[in-house]
């Protein structure tokens, strides 16, 4: 029997004009089900969400999906989710970058939106690339890698942007993977249940580009990758930074309490 | 105690005030609950007073990380529906341009009010110019509708920042003000009306239920009702051609009736948007055709030449874009010769010049070294012109 009863028949657009904008094989159509799925879970309803993005293929998300939405210019999500957080605080804002949108050309608004801690649900989707403008490497690429704008090899280093949300003061920063779709269910559960500005970065994959770079020729290849280089944050501790060159590290990054900037600034100036 | 009778007019609002603070007064007036800003001089008195006063009545106030950040944020906050404004000068300007195609495309109200100091790059921060005029009307990428004001005294920047909140809310569009650096930074007596004795605009909402709602259809008026957020009216905003319905798209017989429908709305009401001053223009022989700090010169100069008898009257515009062609053509009709003198090297000159149809000669006085055209200056050029 055709299961019809699935949330996302209760979440998609039905007066928008499908198929949508990604490759076959890509991974932000897991994410985007397990959004919906999330979101299906919690206890917002599609009223009270906006849903922000920048500009890329994560970021046409928003397009699909029957929530209030806003599909930005390329970076600057954030600033539009800060607007829409101060203008309206009883909207639950989540924003949707992908790793160029994210640290590249929003890199400034990505850090100050982590120090200044509006409550802000942030998903970047990390597939390590440029996919919509043609696979050239972004500052998610890692070193090394060949791409149409590095064609003898990447010489530049990667962020790590849990690190740099958390070093930016993000309360809740975590990563998960395509692949691990029941802990990704889970970090983003407690990502929009969190007060402040939450970060979870999801590694996807882009069969199209980055996996050709990379040498990784078909969607199985590049998963059972993402399975193979992904380790919890509890065996990473055991690690000794040399072994964890090109692992993801997944699970909760950090976690703590920090007075949100609404909170603040309701006490100084009232 | 019985009070006298003109206790009441007396006690209305007289008050030693800047340009930029006047500005501040006008979008308090106007609605604004909501401003994003970054530093810059001399613009900080705008952002500095909202920081003070805009908490106080329920708004909010944020100082962002740079300029294309503070314009995102306006419109996020108007999109959410608080009515939006954020003040710069020109490097700051050249930032939100990216934001302010954004907004014409998105169709989102907000005020931009841009201080002009003297450029290229950062350029003379603490001295005057009116170098952005073409900036504002082109600066940001594409074919697009814009709306800018320019005031030439304290009231006006009070007076037109209100008109630049209800523009913006009646064509869904940015609208920006902008103000050359004499006059944010001049300080004058100004009485201010009371709220209610000014007509303040708001956006058309919806009137049908959500599920009716098409959020790009074109009601006749071409503005469609904007809905805020929270309200059950689910839909799409996109900087890309979108269709009827908000959803991107490419197909030309959708994208040549958007573009066509973003002109078109500011375009139909283009002499509802003639606003200017005239004075002595009936017989003139010449005419001074000014705005900002440079009209207040201008007149002492046409007083000053009217003095000597020689036939010459002034039009201050109060609209820079879209440009009164109908007010200086009307002018040209009358006027064999017509002055602009600009604190720049000819950009409403260019316009001027771009309307004659051959009956009249467009002369300049530009100057572009950081001081303003005084009267004498300006006289001087008349009495050189002026057709013996």
């Amino acid at each position: 029997m055709l299961e019809t009863a699935h949330p996302i028949h209760k979440y998609l657009r039905s007066s928008k004009k499908f198929p949508h904008i990604w490759c076959a094989g890509c991974g932000i159509g897991i994410f985007m089900n397990a959004l919906i799925r999330a979101i299906d879970r919690s206890a917002y309803n599609k009223d009270n969400i906006v849903l922000v993005s920048g500009i890329g293929c994560s970021s046409r998300l928003p397009v699909y999906v029957d929530f209030n939405t806003v599909h930005t210019t390329h970076g600057r999500a954030l600033t539009f989710a800060t607007g829409i957080k101060l203008a309206k605080p009883g909207m639950k804002v989540i924003t949707i970058m992908g790793d160029g949108d994210a640290v590249s050309i929003g890199g400034n608004h990505f850090i100050h939106a982590a120090r200044r801690n509006v409550e802000i649900t942030s998903f970047i989707v990390n597939n390590q690339i440029y996919g919509m403008t043609g696979g050239q490497c972004s500052p998610a690429t890692p070193h090394g890698v060949k791409t149409v704008t590095s064609p003898y090899g990447n010489a530049e280093n990667n962020f790590d942007i849990c690190l740099l949300a958390e070093a930016a003061g993000a309360p809740f920063v975590a990563r998960s993977t395509v692949y691990h779709t029941k802990l990704l269910d889970k970090l983003m559960d407690k990502a929009l249940d969190r007060k402040g500005f939450s970060v979870v970065e999801v590694i996807s994959q882009c069969v199209t580009y980055c996996g050709r770079w990379m040498g990784l020729n078909s969607p199985v290849e590049m998963m059972k990758w993402l399975k193979e280089n992904s380790l919890t944050v509890d065996k990473a501790k055991e690690m000794c930074e040399e072994d964890l060159k090109g692992k993801i590290v997944i699970g909760i990054l950090a976690d703590r309490e920090r007075p949100t900037y609404l909170e603040e600034y309701e006490k100084f100036v009232r | 105690m019985k009070k006298p009778k003109t206790a009441k007019k007396m006690m209305t609002y007289r008050l030693l005030l800047q340009g930029n603070e006047a500005c501040v007064k006008g979008a308090l007036m106007a609605g604004c609950l909501f401003y994003a800003g970054y530093p810059i001089t001399p613009a900080s008195e705008i952002m500095e007073t909202m920081a003070r006063d805009l908490p106080r009545v329920g708004g909010a106030f944020i100082q962002m990380e740079d300029e294309i950040a503070s314009l995102g944020a306006v419109l996020g906050a108007s999109l959410a529906g608080a009515k939006s404004m954020t003040a710069t000068s020109g490097p700051g300007f050249s930032l939100m341009q990216e934001h302010i195609g954004y907004g014409c495309m998105a169709e989102i109200p907000c005020v931009i009010v841009d201080v002009m100091r003297g450029g290229p790059s950062t350029g003379l921060p603490t001295q005057g110019a009116q170098g952005d005029v073409m900036q504002a009307r082109w600066g940001t990428h594409g074919d697009h509708p814009i709306i800018v004001l320019a005031p030439s005294s304290v009231y006006e920047c009070f007076d037109l920042t209100v008109q630049a909140f209800n523009l913006s809310e009646r064509y869904r569009t940015p609208v920006i003000v902008l103000i050359d650096e004499a006059v944010a930074h001049a300080r004058e007596s100004v009485v201010l009306p009371e709220s209610g004795q000014i007509a303040i605009e708001e956006r058309p909402r919806p009137t049908v239920p959500p599920e009716w709602y098409i959020p790009y259809a074109d009601p006749g008026s071409g503005v469609p009702p904007m809905p805020k957020y929270g309200d059950g009216y689910r839909y799409n905003v996109t900087g890309l051609c979108h269709d009827i319905r908000g959803y991107p798209t490419t197909r030309k017989d959708e994208v040549e009736p958007l573009i066509k429908r973003l002109f078109s709305k500011i375009s139909k009401d283009a002499e509802r948007l003639q606003w200017y001053d005239s004075y002595f223009t009936e017989d003139a022989l010449v005419t001074v055709v000014a705005y900002g700090s440079v009209a207040r010169a201008g007149l002492q100069a046409v007083k000053q030449a009217r003095d000597k008898g020689l036939k010459v009257g002034l039009i201050k515009l109060k609209v820079l874009w879209p440009f009164m062609r109908h007010t200086i053509v009307a002018v040209m009709e009358n006027s064999p010769r017509i002055l602009v003198p600009e604190m720049n090297m000819g950009q409403i000159s260019r316009e001027v010049k771009r309307v004659n149809r051959g009956n009249c000669e467009v002369l300049t006085l530009n100057k572009y070294d950081g001081t303003l055209i005084t009267p004498r200056e300006i006289l001087q050029r008349l009495e050189e012109i002026y057709p013996c």
